[in-house]
């Protein structure tokens, strides 16, 4: 600048100086402003990913659709899914249960309890089987329920689970226990 | 007598790299960022503790809720052979045009007989209320259409990763992966016959797509 603004010593008294402005600028705002955006982005790109829950199902047998494993009683607990957020539980055969269908909750208190004390007894009475869940959903259930109940055998560790099908004597179960309610 | 003094120093502190630093790292996340699509279907997942992400790519997600059933291939590419597989399969032609309109779709629900119909649509008049869903029922017939499109998209990744065999740095990331992504309040019979519907394909192996939950 100083030599384009060489002046023709119109000026006699020296220079005029351009009055400087302060050279800092105070950046505190800015950088804050940029800590949140990067907050904000993070945040909606990396935790926002959907988690997968993997299941897996036994092959079908498509020749004969009432072929159904049979397990020993004494090794299997029954889950009926009902409506209302609600489970009913039963250990061994339907027809002669060694604890009869029970009504409980999902979660820590509930369901949870069951499982627990379950994976404990089971192997005293089956001589050291471990114990075997089936998942009924009834067409009450929702699919929070199914999703709370196999994270729930992840959670407990129950190695051996299946989800099957519900009959009409389980039906009738969950009806008399008042969980079949829309 | 003369006051001791104590020094005062400047309590102002240079912000100016720590600013270049966080615009920085800015640049970098929004650059990274995938721009999410709103979702035609609103689907509100339930949640679980499972600590497995979904898949990005080589994977299709059927979508449940309010009784409607969607579905979305993720790879643009594997999308196109598989309408191409759809369209012979129900005899149903599309145009070069429709192709590229169906590449950009995330996912969709309505009969493949309505599905040039719902592409001739701008973007954002698909909605949600004017899909019906995509015909699900317990057989293996052209009448469960959702069992061919998973069928037809399965094909459709074997293709893709067998034409892509050869190319430098490429791994082939094995079949397609099937997810289901059901809403919370969504009743079993419909989730069921989906369930069953993979099965009947020998699909036994999929996901359910849930939101994270802090462990109880």
């Amino acid at each position: 600048m100083a030599e384009l603004n060489q002046d023709s010593g119109k000026q006699k008294g020296g220079k005029v100086r351009a009055k400087k402005a302060g050279g800092k600028v105070d950046l505190t705002a800015m950088v804050d402003l940029a800590f949140l955006l990067i907050t904000f982005f993070m945040l909606t790109t990396s935790l926002n990913k959907p988690q997968a829950m993997d299941v897996a199902m036994p092959d079908k047998n498509k020749i004969d659709a009432n072929d159904n494993l049979e397990i020993a009683d004494n090794r299997s607990i029954t889950l009926l899914l009902g409506s209302d957020n609600k489970i009913s539980w039963y250990y061994g055969q339907l027809a002669k249960p060694i604890y009869p269908p029970t009504t409980i909750d999902y979660g820590k208190e509930g369901i949870r309890q069951v499982l627990l004390k379950m994976q404990k007894e089971v192997p005293a009475r089956s001589g050291g089987k471990d114990l075997i869940v089936v998942i009924r959903p009834s067409e009450k259930s929702v699919q929070r329920n199914l999703v709370d109940i196999l994270d729930e055998m992840k959670i407990v560790d129950v190695k051996r689970y299946m989800i099957s099908k519900i009959n009409s004597d389980e039906i009738e179960v969950l009806k008399r226990e008042g969980l079949f309610n829309d | 007598m003369g006051k001791a003094k104590v020094k005062r120093t400047s309590t102002a502190i240079d912000m100016t790299a720590m600013c270049d630093v966080s615009f920085l790292l800015l640049t970098f996340f929004v650059l990274t960022a995938t721009a999410r699509q709103p979702e035609v279907l609103v689907v509100d997942t339930p949640q679980s503790t499972t600590p497995d992400k979904l898949p990005d790519d080589n994977l299709g997600v059927i979508s449940v809720a309010n009784g409607k059933v969607f579905f979305g291939v993720k790879n643009p590419t594997v999308r196109e052979i598989t309408l191409k597989n759809m369209s012979q399969k129900y005899n149903v032609n599309f145009s070069a045009q429709d192709y590229e309109q169906f590449k950009q779709l995330d996912e969709f629900g309505v009969p493949i007989k309505n599905l040039r119909q719902l592409l001739s649509l701008p973007n954002d008049q698909r909605k949600e209320s004017i899909q019906p869903g995509i015909p699900v029922d317990s057989t293996e017939t052209v009448s469960n259409e959702l069992y061919s499109w998973v069928q037809e998209a399965r094909k459709a990744t074997i293709e893709y990763n067998r034409s892509r065999d050869g190319e430098r740095d490429f791994v082939d990331p094995g079949p397609m992966k099937v997810a289901i992504k059901a809403d919370a309040e969504e009743k079993y019979p419909t989730v069921n016959l989906i369930i069953e519907t993979l099965r009947n394909q020998k699909q036994n192996k999929f996901s359910f797509v849930t939101g994270l939950r802090a462990e109880q």
